[in-house]
This record gives C-alpha cells, sequence and structure tokens, in this order.
C-alpha cells in the first residue's frame, strides 16, 4: 500500500505550529456578550428565592437568567446517539441543587468582569437539604436526589437514588462458583479522574444573516450538540447550525452539552453573540471526571486453572447527575469481560447519585476502571496459587473464531450484537513486551534494601465503535486540478483522525494524501457523524471514506472511458488507461466533466455503521521503584504493545499510546480529587491537581504487533482508548512484585505503601 | 505611556492597571496565545520576553515597558516555515495543537541559552507547558531533532 501504514505528516499540522486561529475561541471580537455562571455553594438545597435586581443594576449587565426561564424539559447532557441512553434527569437551570458547583443562575454582560460582578450580587436564598456524599449509603438513603419527577425517562430507579443499573447473567454462576476448585473474591476501587484537556469548555454563538443561530464551539459531537440545544430549547433542528473548529483535546469531557445550550440561550433571547468559556476551576469542579467505581470480582477456576465463572459487581458513583451513567458500567462489564473466556458469567451493577460532581465520559468509558480491578486480581490469583500470571492470562484468554457472548447481552443501553472473534493479538503483544521490559531479568531480581524495583504487566481490551449504533458519513467532490474535498462529520480532537480519512480516501483514489483537502465538521456542510467517542472514527467514518472514494474511484472511471470512447481501462497513478495505452488524466477528466464532455460533478456520499466493534488488545508492561522508606514509587519505564489491527498512520497511532499513558499513570499516582465534608472540592487548580508534566515521565516505549481485522478499513482496529486501560494496574501489580504490597484502591499514595509494609499503622 | 517590541514592531500605548500581556494580545487578534487556567500552570500562554519563556497571563502591560516580546506569529512569514515547526510536524509531535506554540516557544528559549542541550536540559525546559495529548516522548524527539541538525550545520 503506498499511503496507508506510511508515515504520512498531519493534515491540519502546519496550521497548528503556526499558531493559526483554528480553535474556538481564535475569532476576530464580534459584539459578545460574555456569560458567567451562578454555582451553588451547597452540595444539596432547594432555591427558595432569588433576587437579582442588583445585578441587573451594573453597568453592561444585559440579562440575568435563573430557572424560570427555561421550560422544564429533562435531558441528559450526555452526547450519545438519540434516544441517549444516560439518564433523562437534567434540567438546563433547576430550582434544586445537586452539587457544589451546580448552575443557579447565568449572567450575560457586555464584558466578563460586569458579568462576573453581577453574579455576586445575585441574592439566592437556599434551603439547604442533607447530602450524600458515600456511594455505600446512597441507595435507600432517606434523602432523595432525584425525586421521581414528571418528563424523566432512563432513570432506573429514583426512589433508591439509583440512576442505573444492570442485572444480566449467562449460564449459572452460583453453581459454577460452588462447583469450582478455587475461589477469588476481591474489590477494588477508582476515585475520580480529570480530563484535564489544556482548552477548556468553550462556546460562541451568534446569528447569521436569515437569524438562525451558529454555535462555534470545542466538542466531539456537533450533530449530537444541535439535536440537543434544539430539543432543550424547544426550537427547530433547522435554525442551528454547530461548527467544530479544532478542539484542544476533549478524551470524553467534550461529549458533553455543557455550555452550548447557554449560549445559544442567551443569542436567541438578546439577538446578540455570546461567549461562555469554563475558568479552570469550572473545569475541576463542575464540568465531567472518570466515574468512581467499586469492582468486586468473585473468580472461580477448575482444577486445571481454567475460569469457570466470573461474578462481576459494580457500584458507580454518578454523582449528582446521571450522565453516562449506564453505558459506562456496561463497557466496564462488556471490555473486561470479554477477554477471559468463562462459561458463566454475571454482573450486577448499580450507579448511585450522590451530592458530588457528576462524572462522565472520560477515555476507556468504564474500561480503565474494569480492569484495574480484573488485571489486578488475575495477578492476586496467580500470586495466590504461585503460578506464573502470564501463563495463568494465556490459558483462558478468548481465542480468535471465539464468539464472546457478553457482547450481545451488553449494547449500548440496550440489547447488543453477538461478537465473533476475528483478529486477536494479545499473546504476541506480551511476547514483544516482556524483552522490551526485561521481564525476566526484573521479574526475579532480588527484592531487598531501601529501593524495591520490580515489573508488573496487565493485558487488557477495548471496542472500535459502538456495535449497531454508531454511523458514520462521508462526502467527496472532486475538483479539476484532480484534488478532492472530503466532508466528514467526524470529529478530529487531536487524534489525527482527518488525517487518517484523508489517508484512506488518498490510497483508493491512487493520489498523494496532498490531494485530499479534509474538512471537519460542521451540521450545514458535513454529513451526519455520531461524533468522536468509543474509539469510532477509523472504523466507522474509515468504513464510510472507504464506501465514497470507491464510488468515486468508479465513476473517474467511467467518465474516464466515455472520454476515451472505450469499452474497458484502468486507473494507474492519476490516469485512466485503456487497453490500447491510450489514456487521460484525472484533471482532464474533471475539467471536461465540468465544462464540456458528460457534464456532472464527480461527488459522491456514504455512510456505514457496523454490528461488529472488533477489540483491539494491549499488554502494558511497568517497571517501577518503590522507596519503602518513604513509600514513594517510581515508575522507570513503561511498555504498551498493542494489537490495533493494520495501523493507518504508526506515528499517529504511537503518539495515542504515549499519550494515553500518563493519563492512566495520574490516575494511579498523582491525581485525585478531594471533597470536604461539605462535599467542596479542595484541589480545583492544576497546583494541586497534579497530572504528568515532562519532568515526571518515565520511559515510554510503544509497540505494535500486526494483525488484519476483516471487518475494518484496511484491516484496521481502534486505538484511542485502549492504551488507557494497562498502566494502572500493571504499576500496582510491579509494586506488588518490589515490595509485596497489594495496592486495590487508587490512587497509590506512599501512605498506602507504608501501611502495607507495615511502617504505619 | 509603556513601549515594547512585539514580534519586531514598536508599541507605544496606556494600558488599564489590570490588563495581562494575554488579554492584550488576544485583542489584538494574536490567538497563538491560548488560555489554560488563570494561574498560569499551563503554559498554553506563553511568549519570548526577551528571548525567555513567560507566560503572557501572568505579565502586567506596565511590566514590559522597555522589552521584546515574541510569539510564534514571528516564527515565520507567510507560506515560510521555521525548521523547529517542522521539526514537530515532521516528528508527529502535534496532536491537538492547543499547547504546540507554548512548547515551541518553550525550546527556542531553551535552544537560545543553550544549543546544544541534552535530553534531560529538554524535558526541563517543557515542564512549564502541560500537554495531555502527547505524553511529550514526540515533542521532546522534535526538538532533538532540529537541535542536532543545526548543530550539523
Amino acid at each position: 500500500m503506498k499511503v496507508i501504514g506510511q508515515k504520512t505528516k498531519r493534515v491540519d499540522g502546519l496550521g497548528l505550529v503556526k499558531g493559526k486561529p483554528v480553535f474556538a475561541d481564535d475569532v476576530p471580537k464580534k459584539d459578545f456578550l460574555y456569560l458567567k455562571i451562578l454555582r451553588s455553594p451547597f452540595a444539596h438545597a432547594k432555591i427558595t428565592s432569588i433576587d437579582y435586581s442588583k445585578a441587573l443594576e451594573v453597568e453592561g449587565v444585559d440579562l440575568v437568567l435563573t430557572h424560570e426561564d427555561f421550560k422544564p424539559i429533562y435531558y441528559t447532557t450526555a452526547g450519545q446517539g438519540a434516544p441517549e441512553p444516560s439518564p433523562h434527569d437534567t434540567l438546563v437551570l433547576d430550582s434544586t441543587v445537586r452539587f457544589v458547583g451546580d448552575r443557579v443562575a447565568v449572567v450575560a454582560g457586555e464584558t466578563l468582569e460586569a458579568a462576573e460582578k453581577a453574579t455576586r450580587l445575585i441574592e439566592v436564598k437556599y434551603e439547604e437539604l442533607p447530602a450524600i456524599f458515600d456511594i455505600e449509603k446512597s441507595i435507600g438513603n432517606q434523602t432523595l436526589i432525584h425525586p421521581d419527577k414528571e418528563g424523566f425517562s432512563f432513570v432506573f430507579d429514583p426512589k433508591n437514588n439509583i440512576a442505573a443499573n444492570i442485572d444480566e447473567e449467562l449460564g449459572d454462576v452460583e453453581k459454577a462458583l460452588s462447583e469450582s476448585e478455587f475461589v477469588f473474591k476481591n474489590t477494588y476501587s477508582t476515585p475520580y479522574a480529570q480530563h484535564a484537556h489544556i482548552e477548556p469548555h468553550i462556546s460562541l454563538s451568534w446569528l447569521d444573516e436569515n437569524d438562525r443561530i451558529v454555535i462555534r464551539t470545542a466538542t466531539q459531537v456537533p450533530h449530537h450538540v444541535r439535536r440537543i440545544v434544539a430539543e432543550v430549547l424547544d426550537i427547530p433542528i433547522a435554525k442551528i447550525r454547530v461548527i467544530k473548529p479544532r478542539i484542544g483535546g476533549g478524551f470524553g469531557s467534550k461529549q458533553e452539552i455543557i455550555g452550548e445550550e447557554l449560549v445559544a440561550a442567551v443569542t436567541l433571547r438578546t439577538g446578540r453573540p455570546a461567549r461562555l468559556e469554563y475558568t479552570r476551576e469550572e473545569e475541576f469542579t463542575a464540568a465531567r471526571s472518570r466515574h468512581p467505581q467499586k469492582v468486586t470480582f468473585s473468580i472461580g477456576l477448575d482444577k486445571n486453572l481454567f475460569i469457570n465463572a466470573i461474578d462481576m459487581e459494580i457500584l458507580q458513583n454518578s454523582g449528582a447527575y446521571g450522565p453516562h451513567a449506564l453505558t459506562v458500567m456496561s463497557v466496564s462489564a462488556s471490555k473486561t469481560l470479554a477477554l477471559y473466556k468463562s462459561l458463566n458469567v454475571r454482573i450486577k451493577a448499580n450507579s448511585v447519585y450522590t451530592n458530588l460532581p457528576p462524572a462522565g465520559a472520560y477515555r476507556g468509558y468504564g474500561a480503565p476502571q474494569g480492569f484495574f480491578a480484573l488485571e489486578s486480581m488475575m495477578d492476586e490469583i496467580a500470586n495466590d496459587l504461585n503460578v506464573n500470571p502470564i501463563e495463568f492470562r494465556e490459558k483462558n484468554y478468548f481465542q480468535e473464531g471465539d464468539e464472546v457472548p457478553i457482547a450481545k447481552v451488553l449494547g449500548e443501553g440496550r440489547e447488543g450484537f453477538p461478537v465473533i472473534l476475528y483478529t486477536s493479538g494479545v499473546r504476541e503483544c506480551i511476547v514483544e513486551g516482556k524483552q522490551l521490559i526485561d521481564w525476566n531479568t526484573l521479574r526475579v531480581s532480588e527484592k531487598t534494601g531501601i529501593h524495591r524495583r520490580g515489573v508488573g504487566i496487565a493485558t487488557v481490551a477495548q471496542g472500535s465503535g459502538i456495535a449497531g449504533i454508531d454511523m458514520g458519513a462521508a462526502y467527496i467532490k472532486m475538483n479539476e486540478d484532480g484534488s478532492f474535498n472530503l466532508n466528514i462529520g467526524a470529529t478530529d480532537l487531536g487524534t489525527g483522525s482527518d488525517t487518517a480519512m484523508a489517508q484512506i480516501a488518498a490510497e483508493i483514489l491512487e493520489v498523494p494524501v496532498e490531494k485530499i483537502i479534509v474538512y471537519s465538521s460542521d451540521t450545514d456542510l458535513t454529513p451526519f457523524d455520531t461524533g468522536a467517542y468509543a474509539s469510532s472514527t477509523t472504523f466507522i467514518t474509515g468504513g464510510a471514506v472507504i464506501k465514497a472514494s470507491e464510488d468515486i474511484r468508479n465513476q473517474i472511471l467511467d467518465q474516464g472511458m466515455k472520454l476515451l470512447d472505450v469499452e474497458e481501462a484502468v486507473i494507474k497513478d492519476n490516469y485512466v488507461v485503456a487497453a490500447n495505452d491510450d489514456k487521460i488524466s484525472y484533471q482532464d477528466i474533471c475539467t471536461k466533466s465540468f465544462y464540456t464532455d458528460h457534464q456532472k460533478q464527480i461527488q459522491a456520499v456514504s455512510s456505514h455503521m457496523s454490528y461488529d466493534s472488533p477489540p483491539p488488545y494491549n499488554a502494558t508492561f511497568a517497571d517501577v521503584t518503590v522507596d519503602t522508606e518513604t513509600g514513594f514509587v517510581t515508575v522507570n519505564k513503561i511498555v504498551s504493545v498493542t494489537d490495533a489491527g493494520r495501523i493507518i498512520n504508526p506515528q499517529m497511532s504511537e503518539g495515542q499510546v504515549e499519550g494515553a499513558i500518563p493519563q492512566s499513570l495520574g490516575m494511579a499516582l498523582s491525581e485525585f480529587m478531594i471533597f470536604d465534608e461539605k462535599g467542596r472540592p479542595v484541589n480545583r487548580d492544576f497546583g494541586t491537581y497534579n497530572i504528568y508534566t515532562a519532568i515526571d515521565m518515565p520511559e515510554i516505549v510503544t509497540k505494535f504487533i500486526h494483525t488484519d481485522e476483516p471487518t475494518g478499513p484496511f484491516g484496521a482496529k481502534a486505538v484511542a482508548e485502549i492504551p488507557t486501560n494497562g498502566p494502572a494496574p500493571a504499576v500496582v501489580n510491579a509494586i506488588y512484585n518490589a515490595c509485596g504490597v497489594r495496592i486495590r484502591n487508587l490512587p497509590i499514595t506512599p501512605e498506602k505503601i507504608l501501611r502495607g509494609l507495615g511502617k504505619l499503622k | 505611556m509603556i513601549g515594547f517590541y512585539l514580534n519586531g514592531k514598536p508599541v507605544f500605548g496606556e494600558f488599564n492597571p489590570g490588563t495581562t500581556l494575554f488579554d492584550y494580545l488576544r485583542d489584538q487578534e494574536i490567538f497563538s496565545v491560548k488560555f489554560g487556567s488563570e494561574k498560569g500552570e499551563t503554559g498554553a500562554d506563553s511568549v519570548l520576553l526577551d528571548g525567555k519563556v513567560m507566560n503572557s497571563s501572568l505579565l502586567l502591560m506596565h511590566t514590559i515597558d522597555g522589552k521584546v516580546i515574541e510569539t510564534i506569529e514571528s516564527f515565520s512569514q507567510g507560506v515560510d516555515v521555521h525548521p523547529l515547526q517542522e521539526a514537530f510536524i515532521e516528528e508527529g509531535a502535534v496532536q491537538c495543537g492547543y499547547c504546540t506554540p507554548s512548547m515551541i516557544l518553550a525550546a527556542e528559549s531553551l535552544l537560545r541559552e543553550n544549543p546544544t542541550p541534552n535530553d534531560d536540559y529538554v524535558r526541563e525546559s517543557l515542564s512549564g507547558v502541560y500537554c495531555r495529548c502527547t505524553g511529550f516522548v514526540k515533542p521532546i524527539q522534535a526538538i532533538m531533532k532540529y537541535a542536532t541538525s543545526r548543530e550539523d550545520r
């Protein structure tokens, strides 16, 4: 292949290195109204009155919006396909506030300073309500966070604070566990974690010349933004245009509609352009995060150490609202239970409301939590039984050709589709990774003294798009110089998907990538796409680009044959070539098609969806040193080997892995949200919420092993999310190898290590 | 009244006491300086001040009197590309690109002081620029590659 799998520069790289105005906020000054949100100081309270007369007296303040200004339309902020399977439990503004940082009112001013000043002058009377901060105390609590209301939908059991629930079984788990030779049971927990994209949530809106609302926003889901804004503001979809420029990172956080509806509401009321940018503190306290989960696995083994039964229980913290509550748990289960074969599988999961910030979609989408538990557990079992942890895993993997039954049971909030495993490179990933981390030496090296070094492994899976749901479309048209416009609704949020799509088109049309002009995405100009989530763009939208490119190729051939007046020809190097060696160039074909002969626009639009979501696989290895005097853990090296099918763009795929690793290491070692006894977030800035910087990074080694996935474009599977799943459990397993301390609750702190060593009580 | 150089051109003006260089630059539609946080931790707002990388949102206008300010806009004219920018593209060091101008400025700041830095110096130079996409692997490669290629010349 000429383009697929070859080093290809990003199609949007030039503008980015030059600092061109390509992001949402980089527009010439308009007559903006600046929005500021007044947020709740209480974790749970009823608003009994709001007096904003003094706020309106502030010079330059034009508008204050409260819950009285919006129709009570319950929706979910989760940008998912319709009908969204997340609880519809949210109002744009509500008369009850449910976490510290919840919205109370919105001020629009001529300057941000005026709007900020006005928010401080709004007099709100609250009646404080009892609050729930402990997920163990949510179900059955007298305090109801979302008392059932008319208009609710997809809320599982509001009378018990349960946002979402899963209860599924294959086979007979109780019986299988009772018949097992060995049964192990442990509970693992993961905390809130922040996306920490550097560009905050930012939305701008204005009226176009026909009084339609234009929303320019940092989103992963422009088409869902259009639909959900139309729904909550009760205006026609036809009145809204959503433009997604370049995005400064999202990682799932920008799959939420948490600003677009407010700027649109202000523009609708005032006719003025409006702008809302989250402060960094708002990102930490009121945007979204990774769902904290407590995961309990009971695993039964037969005497030959084959897994007999897996029983998985999840207790998940939704926070105050339920975006992605059901589907994140569903992914925790469906991805972990697709790695090891067991005839008997059960999943019981509850996502409960608390008066803490709502969680949401975050890279991996439940799989990092699930795999932290499962891969810690597999390590514990191997240690307890004194067997090789890698051989124990290898014995139990699903194999190529196996059907993975859990996928049929756990779909996107409804029944899913059976998965046949066509490709699995997990064993090859292990072989490569063991070498690169020097497993055989480090695993058994001397574990004495103050500084103890160890290695750990985690093997993980993910999916490629959401089977039976995700759909992406691509539109291609040809230009006179033999270049092509490729317009896609898919949303490159920094991942490089625009480049991958250009490579796919270039490969099929047999032109250099420079001949493909990519535009994404704009609801007026680009066809539908569910958006950038669930590792879907290469797999789903890539399928659409293949179909559209093949259609264009056939049209070029057809026009070429007509122009050459021959019955047979082939495409070769930008030419249609007949058997008699007569040939006509792409340029001539398009130019003649435009102006003189057989006139038409060579163009095609195609869409693609898939009932398959082939799992990519990854083996992550960690090499750590534990200081047994201070409890401090240093990660020396991470090796991440991935089977993502055929790699479309090696350099960008490496980049995905290299960027995912510090996100997982952060969740394991340095990042966590602390709340005080009133539910107020304590760490609200980067000074106290510590993400990995350049000087914190361990040595990173990434590698891909090659498989050819029959259901993917050119054999590709997904790569975006899977590398986020392995580092945390690999580090925990390496710590155990180094010093015998088992951490079951993230984050790993020096205190927990010292306790484990018996040096702290 | 203060005066300073911005990307080679002299600027004179009076500014409100609270105005930061970041506010001023964005106001002038110099959009390469980005908002990352109010306290400057992310470094997305970087500029060069007398050749040293600084957070523009932490610089009040009255403090830059007589200084030389450079932003990424000064690195290339028209369709030109600075070789350091080219190295970032070549090495796949750009993902979302939001922090990229700041990384390039931070590297340039280092290289003016130390034209032949080792990996540790490069890492250190990027420590004030947060990036959530790349894990810094390819940005460091890009800077090392550029530094080495200059050495060769």
